[in-house]
């Protein structure tokens, strides 16, 4: 048994392990080790096509955790308020967009964004003003991010709504007890005992968006996102610049999730 | 202090015809009652007998479905529960987790407009822990506190607000019973001290008894009976009051007549006793269900044999189980004809040719005013 736990492990974990290892690979090859130097990471970080994805994914991420984690709150306290059968449906339509696979995820919002792009483009063309130049709606930032929020909205919603399940009920009526009007209970007592949840949910919707390639290859339009770049880049080789540009991405993402563990956990324990 | 002489007339809490329904269920069905101010007025009753949601329709935690809820005067149906000048203690206190000590007691100060000046707060809150015992605690967090003092800092939080009437759902319950009774001698003088009308609601009669001033006994949605603690004990209005406040001893059967010096009722057994009703109790027809209620205190147990020369009622029975209770000792005599029968004897009678062994032929007896006929509502 322990040699099959063993051996599940060191697959799961050696590729990484040599991933990281080559990108502080000295020599050009990706496949041969020829001592350690920091060089690729300098020759990612100042390629301007890795630059310009990145900062395409840091907006694309940022973007999506916000929208994520305000829109699921919302949602969470609002679901929480429900009660039979419209919750019961609720529940499940969250549960199976967590369980839809990206690829179908990122199909379907394709067909939907093109189809409505189709309808929609000509309809302002002609209701445009004659002269200037009607705006044409295309995939972009935008189609990323909508289609992202989709999923990660679902996290963020399990999250917070499994927050306010354990949290006593009779606070929110001491607050009002004390004169406290709705909102201000929202934000003095509500808000402070669910926010270890909020931003959990902030960091796993921004890391799954930052790391997402198949949802994004099919919306992103023009956009390169990083995912995307390091795809296209493997096609004409593994370079250790790739490794480089993986382990960092590897790297903050770890960060990320070992925070939102550990704000998970620190108002648990009591 | 608040002056009585103006204030014994004041009413601060008032029910009219109040309902309260959940989907199917009648939780509080057509209450009325008054709360004089400054009173300690409790609502006594096993659980899901309405005490609960009582006390919430008082803190605007719930509306009524039908019927008009007073508070100092004013009609409050309709008003949410942070504009009414009631506070409460919640039974597992709800202090709020992420603040401290004085953060908690604080909150309900901070709540007013226009905001009062933190050094305002900070003083208020000082005094108030002092009232409660709890100096030097307000830095401390909440989890850290120990069950009564957490328990005091719930008052403190409430009572800082200077409320027209203090709610309390069964503020003692989780606590372990020595602590109770310091709580509750606590939470009597903490009364007296503010003059503030306290309403508690509870399932344990003995709290109620010890300390309040008036009782309301509920079953089902309905008031089955209120009064002071003295009054339900000694004149409860049916076997439910008799049976919820204090020890008794039933015997039931049917009212087969009744008379000026009282009513009698006919045992299963075949036997009848009589006994007199409560002044306060609707009188019982000839064939209805009724019982003879009397208190295990007030049977005297004699040796069978012993001469018995006066006019009090008396059965003859065997000893089966004897308990020593310190001041007491609880016997409990099997009886012919009249079922088991408990008697509570104290100390300063129980002579050594007076105490009885398992076994024992005895004979028990009342007088006739220590029986009360109760109906079986």
């Amino acid at each position: 048994m322990r040699i099959y736990a063993i051996a599940v492990f060191l697959f799961l974990y050696v590729p990484i392990g040599i991933i990281v290892l080559f990108s502080f690979n000295a020599g050009r090859h990706a496949s041969e080790l020829r001592g350690l130097s920091i060089q690729w990471y300098g020759k990612a970080l100042s390629n301007p096509f890795v630059a310009d994805a990145f900062f395409n994914s840091l907006i694309v991420a940022l973007s999506v955790a916000v929208l994520s984690s305000l829109m699921g709150t919302a949602a969470a306290l609002a679901l929480q308020r429900l009660k039979g059968t419209v919750r019961v449906l609720f529940d499940g339509l969250i549960y199976i967009s967590v369980m839809i696979p990206g690829i179908v995820i990122g199909i379907a919002t394709l067909v939907a964004l093109v189809t409505v792009f189709d309808f929609l483009n000509p309809l302002l063309a002609s209701i445009w003003p004659e002269g200037a130049k009607p705006p044409k709606l295309s995939m972009g930032y935008a189609s990323v991010i909508a289609a992202h929020t989709l999923f990660t909205m679902s996290i963020v919603i399990i999250l917070v709504r499994a927050r306010i399940a354990g949290m006593d009920r009779a606070l929110i009526e001491a607050s009002m007890d004390l004169y406290a009007t709705p909102w201000r209970t929202f934000y003095q007592v509500t808000l402070p005992q669910i926010y270890p949840a909020i931003l959990a949910g902030f960091l796993l919707s921004f890391t799954f968006s930052f790391d997402d390639f198949i949802i994004a290859f099919f919306v992103a339009g023009a956009n390169t996102t990083l995912p995307i770049y390091i795809f296209s880049s493997i096609r004409r080789g593994i370079t250790p610049e790739v490794n480089a540009i993986g382990t960092m991405v590897l790297a903050v993402s770890l960060c990320l999730l070992m925070t939102a563990q550990f704000s998970l956990r620190a108002r648990t324990n009591r | 202090m608040v002056d009585q002489s103006t204030s014994s007339r004041e009413i601060d809490i008032e029910f009219r015809g109040v309902t309260k329904r959940f989907d199917d269920v009648v939780a509080v069905d057509n209450v009325s009652l008054d709360v004089e101010r400054g009173a300690f007025f409790s609502f006594l009753g096993p659980s899901g007998c309405g005490k609960t949601t009582s006390l919430r329709l008082i803190a605007g935690f719930e509306q009524p479905t039908e019927g008009d809820v007073f508070i100092g005067g004013n009609s409050v149906v309709g008003i949410p529960s942070h504009k009414r000048p009631v506070n409460m203690v919640f039974q597992h206190y709800a202090l709020f987790p992420h603040m401290n000590v004085a953060e908690n007691i604080g909150y309900g100060l901070r709540q007013r407009s226009p905001k009062p000046a933190k050094q305002d707060v900070d003083k208020r809150v000082d005094e108030t822990l002092e009232m409660v015992r709890l100096s030097g605690y307000a830095k401390r967090r909440v989890w850290e506190l120990s069950g009564g003092q957490q328990q005091r800092v719930a008052l403190a939080r409430a009572l800082i607000n200077h409320p027209t009437c203090l709610l309390l759902d069964e503020p003692l319950a989780a606590l372990d019973r020595k602590l109770r009774r310091e709580m509750q001698i606590e939470l009597q003088t903490l009364q007296r001290e503010v003059g503030i009308t306290f309403i508690l609601v509870t399932h344990d009669q003995e709290e109620a008894l010890s300390m309040s001033d008036r009782i309301c006994i509920m079953r089902d949605g309905r008031i089955v009976q209120s009064g002071s603690p003295r009054e339900l004990y000694d004149e409860p209005v049916n076997r439910y009051v008799a049976d919820f406040v204090g020890k008794s001893n039933f015997f039931s059967g049917e009212v087969v007549g009744s008379n000026g010096s009282g009513v009698t009722v006919k045992l299963e057994s075949g036997q009848a006793l009589t006994g007199i009703q409560p002044k306060s109790a609707p009188g019982l027809a000839n064939g209805s269900r009724a019982s003879i209620a009397v208190r295990p205190e007030m049977i005297s147990i004699k040796a069978a044999d012993e001469a018995n020369t006066d006019s009090s009622i008396t059965i003859k029975g065997q000893v089966m189980n004897r308990i020593f209770l310190g001041e007491h000792s609880e016997y409990l005599v099997a009886t012919e004809g009249y079922g088991d029968v408990m008697v509570l004897s104290p100390k300063s009678i129980e002579h050594s040719d007076r105490s009885f062994v398992l076994d024992d032929r005895v004979a028990l007896s009342w007088r006739p005013d220590a029986a009360l006929v109760l109906g079986d509502a």
